[in-house]
């Protein structure tokens, strides 16, 4: 069949499909986008320590990537800074901070592109089990606590007040969303993880009755932009992350184009 | 907040003989009504019960020393100006927010339905009706549907949350509350921005399903002096407690009755205010012994 290196990169990419397309319908609805973006451009130092201590890079970010969330958490008990600009200010300190030091420990003939956009071919079979593993987590966990985050996204109050634990679902979710970005470092890269969440969710909305057909949509479209990005990428010889992002970004735009015409609010 | 005005009342028709703005002036001294001694402890039927509640926002005192009790199968009505802490009041109840002193206390086992100020939905969320009701308490299939034919929206449950009428999202609101037998409703300001019409029908609803069910209703009211009919008790607020009573039938009044119709008089009632202090215009309280607090 096909060659192994592509296999692999099929298996991670509709792995990691499977688990952004229920995350990524909770990123749309809490409106934390940005929030993602922030965490996940923050996971390029986990790469720069990851390379300078030589360690499984998956791991280093992953430490970077909670760490960092937790950091958000605390930043937005105040409110003197709006926290869209205090994502704002982090997103690009931790891109710049990631930047320098990803060339001090390599320095300057590092390939800093397969960071910024992602390798999806290079995935080893070691990834590979990183992503299922931490994928099985993190589905399992957005699962058990479906109901309760669906309520807080509707109304918080209405559900704090209905005995739902906010700050408890809350806390896990963002791990939840630390750990699921640091898997998707590797194949997407630190600038297009968040795209790979939101897309499909976004693409999804349209046709969707229900939340969970909105997840299941959104699966079904990050799945096939995983396959047809893939076949594209051989095809032509274009980079494997960018051309999934392009494929969901083909398919959101056919699927939000009748509520366009429709003028649909 | 300047009391001085009912700010945020909406403009409604002034009555001869009832003129509403002026009951709120500063400058108007009522005779002294006699503030409703509360024991020191909960009474043991209360199904909320608050005590000396303090809470400072921003250096601003929202609550000042509030007491407020909730008998079962009690509707009470709270009112106040824009500012006086109302909402606020009901977050501290429904363990929303920390008071920084003070108590709260539950019925043990006690179910809370919520009805919160200004329901904005989400249409990022694709959610029907039905589904937004099950996402409450758990509950039963026909629960559902029951609470939903209780508010009269029972052919709403296939609909979608975003496609309701402001009113119709009221009911829906509603029927979330009411699933799984609550001992007690919070409603935050229902009637706004509603008309008179839509108030009292809201309002002949709750006291029917009161009267069905006995549960205790904390009702926040935005009109200073039109106020649910049925209420058997109503607290007006501003940082502390103002006054309470028991308000006036509208219906008595044939120039109500003939303004709104008979139906709509039924279900309203009139509060006249008795306070026995003035709030100077950074709405602290002024008390006639001359201890007014900080102005902050």
């Amino acid at each position: 069949m096909a060659e192994p290196f592509l296999m692999r990169a099929l298996l991670a990419g509709l792995g990691l499909a499977v688990v952004a397309a229920p995350l990524g319908c909770f990123v749309v609805w809490r409106r934390m986008a940005y929030y993602g973006e922030a965490v996940a451009q923050a996971g390029l130092i986990g790469i720069a320590v990851g390379l300078a201590l030589s360690v499984n890079l998956t791991a280093s970010v992953l430490a970077v990537t909670l760490a960092v969330s937790l950091l958000l958490v605390a930043l937005s008990r105040q409110q003197l800074v709006p926290f869209d600009a205090l994502l704002g200010l982090l997103a690009h300190a931790a891109l710049a901070i990631g930047v320098i030091a990803a060339s001090l420990a390599r320095g300057p003939q590092l390939d800093l592109m397969a960071f910024l956009f992602g390798d999806i071919f290079a995935v080893s079979a070691s990834d590979l089990r990183w992503i299922y593993l931490g994928g099985t987590l993190a589905l399992g966990a957005l699962i058990y606590l479906w109901r309760p985050l669906l309520s807080l996204c509707v109304h918080e109050d209405l559900a704090a007040a209905e005995g739902t634990p906010v700050e408890r679902v809350k806390l896990v979710f963002v791990l939840v969303l630390a750990l699921v970005v640091a898997m998707a470092i590797k194949i997407v890269g630190v600038l297009l993880t968040i795209a790979f969440l939101i897309m499909p969710a976004a693409a999804a909305r349209p046709l969707s009755e229900t939340p969970e057909q909105m997840a299941l949509f959104a699966a079904i479209f990050g799945s096939l932009s995983v396959g047809l990005g893939l076949f594209l990428s051989v095809s032509f010889d274009t980079p494997g992350g960018p051309s999934i992002v392009v494929v969901l970004a083909f398919i959101f735009l056919a699927a939000i184009f009748p509520a366009v015409v429709r003028g649909q609010r | 907040m300047a009391a001085g005005s009912p700010q945020g009342v909406p403009a409604r028709p002034t009555l001869a003989g009832h003129a509403p703005a002026e009951t709120w002036g500063p400058d108007q001294h009522h005779a002294h009504c006699e503030p409703e001694p509360h024991p020191a402890f909960a009474p043991a039927d209360a199904l909320f019960s608050a005590r000396s509640v303090w809470l400072t926002r921003a250096g601003r005192a929202i609550l000042q020393s509030v007491d407020i009790d909730i008998a079962e199968g009690e509707i009470l009505t709270l009112i106040g100006p824009n500012g006086a802490g109302k909402t606020t009041l009901v977050r501290v109840l429904l363990g929303l927010e920390k008071p920084d002193r003070g108590t709260v206390v539950h019925k043990p086992g006690l179910i809370v339905g919520y009805v919160p100020q200004r329901f904005a939905v989400d249409r990022a969320i694709p959610l029907t009706v039905a589904r937004f009701i099950e996402l409450g308490r758990r509950v039963e299939d026909e629960d559902a549907g029951r609470a939903l034919a209780d508010v009269g929206a029972d052919k709403l449950a296939d609909r979608q949350l975003s496609e309701l009428s402001g009113g119709e999202l009221q009911r829906v609101v509603l029927a979330r509350a009411l699933v799984g037998s609550p001992g007690v409703l919070v409603l935050d300001e229902p009637a706004r921005g509603i008309d008179f019409t839509g108030e009292a029908e809201l309002y002949a609803l709750i006291g029917r399903l009161r009267s069905e069910r006995g549960f205790g209703v904390l009702l926040v009211s935005h009109d200073l002096h039109v106020v649910m009919a049925q209420s058997d008790r109503v607290i007006c607020l501003n940082r502390h407690v103002c006054c309470s009573g028991v308000p006036r039938s509208v219906a008595q009044h044939p120039e109500y009755a003939r303004l709104f119709g008979a139906q709509v008089a039924r279900a309203l009632a009139l509060y006249q205010h008795h306070h026995d202090h003035r709030h100077d215009l950074a709405g602290e309280p002024q008390t006639p012994s001359g201890s007014a607090s900080d102005q902050t």
